[in-house]
């Protein structure tokens, strides 16, 4: 090495690189140190932030799956039944139920008298009691002219009341209720009549105006229709897409052009979204108003960004080797991305898809503009029937004004999660079934 | 069919005319950059070519990497081609199946003929050219499947098997040719990425003898590969020579030396000389030649 070279002057001794290492290493270890520590409290936060919220959720919607009912002696009296004899099922649908259901109240407390005080004690049971007992009546009409004690949902009110004395906790207090309501109660809590049991109704029907009588079974369901729906349009459109922009469109300035709208569309609003499916689907198109098909179409439309460059970056990492070799024996190129590299990038393709999705289904703001905040107590038989959606029905039973209504809220919300992460399991379950190592 | 190209490319090595001759002391600047236009001397043609390739030109963008190269490679012929690194072997070999189609911004200019015709004619279908020029990559690259499957794939995707039994027997045979067959008859459902790296690249090897090309292009087969591995390879191509005609980039002198009988050295692009490979090893013509095959460049 001459003496003019360049590099000379950055030789030093090994002694002198050492010390210089040396007096590194400490400021080294402190800057380490404190990413570190900033990184735990990072952490630490955000955990605590979800323990929070899953705290909060749990403790204000678990009494949400048990529900009082109440024990009443119902004589199905035939004068009220079917005053002419008649058993027709067109007569037995019209008879007026709720006649047995106060003289059943008034059989057990004779001593109450007065319109107004037979009113309250009527509102013991659920306004849904009428039903199941014409229900009953009529799938067996010979059980007309006999007694029998019947469990029936009881009203919100009393469930509250009811859910809070079984903790032990000041029911009389907190309830809305009269102290002849609460007289009543610890009447019957006395004779046995007042029970909790697990909460099928709120799983197997629709919105009610009557919290007891309230469920989320027409919501979930159309969620499923909208998330079938979106699947089954988002995830083949965002393959093919990506695989066309990653393996086969040429590289100009159209194609630039298209690869940023794709990343913009991904961060528009999920309002706006709705907006663009109410004017294409409904009003263009003419499909029917708050069906679960417009809903998953309009997610469909929301996901495709998102599923398109989650593929991309699958395909791109697949060894561009595993290309070469297929092209090189022969394949075409259609032969080698469908044989060899589809496979290879489908657990990320399906990850991305399957979180994608699951953003959709818990989104309620492109819904509204479709139509889908009805009031929905039958459940949809087909993705065309009008239909809510989970976020939905949470954010109508979140507005309502009824107690009973915000542990149902919190309810629906812990089956949305479970929704959720049934979805993200399934995620990570295909990736690992998939996704071979090899 | 070509013109007789000899009087052209002939035999131009005329020491006492050519003013790049092996035995000068010193080379200028420019010869050592590629910056000046070399003539090629050697054997640039074959008697029997399957392969003829006619100043050949390929640029990446505005990049020439391949300047003007005139060679064949002759029927049932292993061919070396050697030189530094970057100079444009891999390039040219990749030509001679139209690998280069795959990739962005490169072109091809010349007359690239297989057992005649031009295969960078329109009509040519690049599929069915790269089943009749096989291509055997630095890196082994099995196929994420099964033993067995990396080497049907060539195979089923050319409908070659009519039946399962025909399946069974070209896979098999093309294994035994590749010397694996003893290796992996009890692993065919394993995947061949657990193979060990020199299984892999006989296994690459049997997946294209399967498709029973014409030609077999080999980038550095043996780079990855420790000298057990490399000498199985070495007297594969020995025995696959009576079948087929194979071209191979090589780093090393050695098994330039081992398995070819000519050999072809480019230099930035060009091609400097070409000729039997003893002759190449031992009596070079050219002076950029003799210091890369004595290890003064490289
Ligand atoms: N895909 C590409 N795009 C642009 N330039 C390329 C590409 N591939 C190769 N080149 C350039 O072409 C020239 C020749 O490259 P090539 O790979 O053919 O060299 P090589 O002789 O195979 O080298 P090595 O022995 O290191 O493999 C180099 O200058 C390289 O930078
Ligand atoms: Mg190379």
């Amino acid at each position: 090495m001459s003496e003019e070279s360049p590099s000379n002057s950055a030789l030093r001794s090994s002694v002198e690189t050492r010390k210089r290492v040396e007096a590194s290493l400490g400021a080294r270890y402190r800057r380490e140190n404190r990413f570190r520590f900033f990184g735990l409290l990072a952490v630490l936060v955000s955990v605590s932030f979800v323990a929070f919220f899953f705290v909060s959720i749990i403790s204000q919607g678990y009494t949400a799956f048990t529900q009082t009912y109440i024990q009443v002696d119902v004589y199905f009296d035939p004068d009220v039944v079917s005053p002419d004899g008649s058993r027709a099922p067109d007569v037995l649908s019209q008879v007026n139920y709720s006649r047995l259901i106060k003289d059943g109240l008034g059989s057990m407390f004779p001593e109450v008298s007065g319109r107004k005080p037979k009113q309250l004690l009527n509102r013991l049971v659920s306004n849904g009691a009428i039903y199941e007992l014409r229900d009953r009546v009529m799938a067996e009409p010979d059980i007309i002219g006999s007694r029998e004690s019947l469990w029936f949902l009881a009203d919100d009110e009393i469930d509250a009341w009811f859910k809070q004395y079984s903790r032990g906790d000041d029911a009389d207090g907190a309830a809305r209720l009269g102290d002849a309501q609460i007289g009543w109660l610890r009447q019957l809590v006395a004779q046995g009549r007042l029970e909790q049991r697990f909460n099928t109704v709120f799983f197997t029907s629709g919105d009610s105006r009557d919290p007891e009588m309230a469920g989320i079974w027409a919501a979930a369901k159309g969620s499923f229709f909208m998330l079938v729906v979106c699947m089954s349009i988002a995830f083949p459109l965002g393959v093919a897409a990506s695989i066309y922009l990653e393996e086969f469109a040429p590289r100009n300035r159209w194609v630039d052009l298209i690869e940023v709208n794709i990343n913009n569309l991904a961060a528009v609003p999920s309002i706006v979204f709705g907006l663009l499916g109410l004017a294409v689907f409904i009003n263009f198109l003419s499909l029917p108003r708050s069906a679960p098909l417009v809903g998953g179409l309009v997610l469909a439309l929301m996901t495709l960004p998102t599923i398109i460059i989650a593929s991309r970056s699958a395909i791109t990492a697949v060894p561009p080797s595993i290309r070469e070799a297929a092209l090189g024996i022969g394949a075409s190129p259609v032969q080698a991305v469908v044989h060899h590299v589809l496979p290879l990038a489908m657990p990320g393709m399906l990850t991305g898809a399957i979180l994608g999705i699951a953003r959709a289904l818990g989104e309620t703001a492109p819904l509204l503009m479709i139509g889908m905040v009805a009031f929905i107590v039958e459940a949809p038989q087909t993705p065309l029937d009008p239909s809510s959606a989970l976020p939905v029905q949470i954010y109508l039973w979140a507005d309502s004004p009824e107690r009973a209504f915000a542990e149902r809220t919190a309810a629906a919300i812990m089956v949305l999660l479970a929704f959720l992460l049934v979805m993200n399991a399934t995620a990570v379950w295909l990736r690992s079934k998939y996704e071979r190592r090899w | 069919m070509l013109k007789p190209m000899d009087t052209q490319y002939g035999f131009i090595g005329n020491r006492s005319h050519d003013p790049y001759v092996a035995g000068r002391d010193t080379l200028s600047k420019e010869e050592q950059d590629g910056e000046c236009i070399f003539e090629t001397v050697g054997e640039v043609t074959s008697p029997d070519p399957i392969i003829s390739v006619r100043n050949c030109n390929v640029f990446y963008g505005d990049n020439q990497a391949i300047n003007n190269v005139t060679l064949d490679v002759g029927r049932n012929e292993v061919i070396s081609l050697i030189g530094p690194s970057g100079c444009g072997k891999s390039t040219f070999i990749r030509c001679l199946n139209r690998m280069n189609d795959t990739i962005e911004g490169a072109r091809v200019e010349g007359d690239i003929r297989l057992d005649g015709e031009p295969i960078y004619a329109k009509e040519v279908d690049p599929v069915l050219l790269r089943a009749r020029v096989g291509m055997v990559f630095q890196k082994p690259n099995p196929f994420p499947k099964s033993v067995y499957e990396n080497v049907a794939y060539g195979a089923r995707i050319h409908g070659l098997a009519r039946s399962r039994a025909e399946l069974d027997e070209i896979v098999f045979s093309s294994l035994e040719r590749a010397g694996l067959y003893a290796e992996v008859k009890s692993r065919m459902d394993e995947p061949g990425t657990s193979l060990s790296g020199g299984q892999q690249q006989r296994l690459c090897i049997a997946r294209t003898i399967a498709v029973n090309p014409e030609v077999i292009l080999m980038d550095e087969p043996c780079s990855a590969l420790d000298p057990i591995a490399t000498a199985k390879i070495e007297d594969l191509i020995e025995e696959l020579r009576q079948n087929f005609s194979i071209a191979i980039v090589t780093h090393s002198m050695q098994q330039a030396a081992r398995v070819s009988q000519r050999t072809a050295y480019f230099h930035m692009g060009q091609l400097v000389e070409v000729g039997a490979t003893d002759t190449v090893f031992t009596n070079p013509i050219h002076r950029l030649t003799e210091d890369y095959v004595t290890g003064r460049i490289g």
